[in-house]
């Protein structure tokens, strides 16, 4: 399985390799496009010195954490939301054929290894906050565990954003929301938001877990929303329902396909 | 070419005629052009058919003024937070802060702000551009008639759902005096031939580059980035603020915008937008005559 999806992998790659100018321009502008929005938040950090109670390195540290999850995400699974591509061209029909599950092939499907350079960048701002903000090994044990959990979290809302597609096959771009909204939600801290956001970003879809509440422990803050201290700990939990939520999701949606016949 | 027989002519004469002088005499001809010339109508028409076209997939831009409003949602809370530390900051109060944000996300649309809406760089790929070369029509105002289509039918679907939602949850500006609402209008007008006048360059670009991700993204960097579609550019520091404003993905969305806002110098602003109007549609008209030299074709 895992072996075939590298495969997949190297042959996405090799494709995309033939047109150099192109790739050698995608592997920069990968890394330019993650930094624009790094770029932003010092650009509102040019103005004022905290935003909504948080400093720039917090800010920046709670931006690295969901980021570096967020764009493994994006590198490797993000072509399930290829989906409705598919459906319309009837080229699923292809992936259902093969020996292999239909999950592993459509992520793979069209991988861009050029996206490796925002998970780097990512890396590095959550490095330089770390480093900055002199987080020590009592409280930075947490940062790996937050990060996986972001990486199960984002992993499982493509998932569903792919499933979904089933449905709206007319309208891919609503998925978004859920994948790439989930991204924006999480790049500042959780305080410029509503309570009623808030609580729906942590109850109902638990983005809140992906750097927020863990985050909150890490950064030794507490919650200005008032949230008990034990929900800094729950993120592996709220990501594991999350994720077999998912493969529900996924299930029903890959059963109730029925093909155009085309 | 095709005019002659009758059998053909029934079938294109649904589409825009690829010459404009096609059929000359025809009743339906007279019925459709006032004027002997008929270039003004074949682009008129074409400006029709590029709105209907888009017209036909109303759910995609339904989907397109849902995700708009969601990120305008997201965006908006980030614009407050910044605007309540630093109240009166480039300007703007909160609530011209929050109209900007939901003003820019109904701009995604129609200025095409994350690239795309020509298929130049499919056709060059397929070989398809070669049809359009010998058209007796310019391919690039043939281009910007059906841009001009698409625009319209974005700037009303997906434009104008995430202003409303934002005047709902938020309550936004609105102009109030007549000659603020003429100059938005017209800023707006320039900044969708900017933006076209940008994208169709860098769809030119794919006869030389043959593939155009590379191109797309870096398109897609720039007219977010430098156009004010996540900031406004007032907030810039230094002269690196004094530079964006000047630029030509400026005239894309911060400039309108501020026409909108009413907080910018009217004519010094439409000069602008213009100026980079002109700029770029000149340069595609350089970048047309060189492709009509260098045709690649790949497949056939």
């Amino acid at each position: 399985m895992a072996r075939t999806y590298f495969l997949l992998l190297w042959t996405w790659t090799r494709a995309a390799a033939a047109y150099p100018v192109s790739f050698a321009m995608m592997t920069v502008l990968g890394f330019a496009i993650a930094a624009i929005d790094v770029a932003v938040i010092l650009i509102i950090f040019a103005n004022t010195t905290t935003l909504a109670g948080f400093s720039r390195e917090e800010v920046l540290f709670l931006y690295g954490a969901a980021n570096l999850a967020f764009t493994i995400c994006d590198t490797f699974v993000s072509n399930l939301d290829r989906v409705s591509t598919h459906i319309k061209a009837g080229t699923l029909d292809t992936f259902l054929i093969r020996p292999v599950g239909a999950w592993i092939q459509l992520a793979a499907d069209r991988f861009m290894a050029t996206r490796i350079g925002r998970i780097l960048q990512a890396g590095l701002v959550l490095g330089y906050a770390v480093s900055a903000l002199g987080i020590g090994w009592e409280r930075a044990w947490m940062i790996p565990v937050m990060v996986l959990t972001g990486i199960v979290i984002f992993a499982s809302l493509w998932t569903i954003a792919g499933a979904l597609q089933f449905l709206l096959t007319d309208a891919p771009e609503v998925v978004n929301t859920l994948t790439y909204g989930g991204s924006q939600l999480t790049q500042y801290p959780f305080s410029v938001y509503t309570r009623d956001l808030v609580k729906g970003v942590t109850y109902v879809l638990p983005l809140a877990f992906v750097n927020w509440q863990p985050g909150l422990y890490v950064l030794d803050r507490a919650d200005p929303f008032g949230t008990p201290g034990f929900m800094r700990f729950l993120g592996p939990a709220a990501a594991l329902v999350l994720a077999l939520s998912a493969a529900l999701v996924w299930r029903q949606g890959l059963r109730h396909y029925r093909s155009t016949g085309s | 070419m095709r005019c002659g027989a009758p059998g053909p002519r029934r079938i294109i004469a649904s589409f825009p005629s690829a010459d404009p002088c096609a059929g000359p005499g025809t009743v339906r001809d007279r019925a459709l052009t006032p004027w002997r010339c008929k270039t003004f109508p074949l682009y008129a028409r074409l400006v029709r058919y590029g709105f209907r076209k888009h017209a036909t997939y109303v759910r995609g831009a339904l989907a397109g003024a849902f995700t708009n409003s969601v990120f305008g949602i997201l965006r908006a809370y980030t614009l407050i937070a910044v605007w309540q530390a630093r109240p009166g900051l480039a300007g703007y109060d909160i609530t011209d802060a929050i109209t900007f944000c939901f003003v820019t996300q109904a701009f995604i649309g129609p200025m095409q702000l994350f690239g795309g809406g020509l298929t130049i760089p499919e056709r060059i790929r397929s070989g398809d551009i070669a049809l359009d070369l010998v058209r007796p029509a310019s391919l690039q105002l043939w281009t910007l008639a059906e841009d001009v289509g698409r625009a319209a039918y974005l700037f009303l679907v997906r434009g104008i759902p995430p202003m409303l939602l934002g005047a709902l949850l938020f309550g936004i500006s609105v102009p109030t005096r007549p000659g603020q609402w003429a100059a938005f209008l017209t800023g707006f007008a320039l900044a969708v031939i900017v933006s076209f006048g940008w994208r169709y360059l860098v769809a030119l670009s794919v006869c030389w580059l043959l593939d155009d991700r590379g191109v797309t993204v870096l398109s897609m960097v720039l007219s977010t980035f430098f156009s004010g579609m996540m900031v406004p550019l007032h907030l810039f520091p230094g002269w690196f603020g004094d530079l964006v404003m000047v630029l030509p993905w400026a005239a894309m969305v911060q400039l309108p915008t501020d026409l909108y806002l009413g907080t910018a110098a009217v004519a010094d602003t439409l000069a602008v937008q213009a100026l980079w109007a002109a700029v770029l549609l000149g340069l595609g008209a350089l970048g047309t005559r060189a492709i009509r030299h260098k045709v690649v074709i790949q497949g056939g």
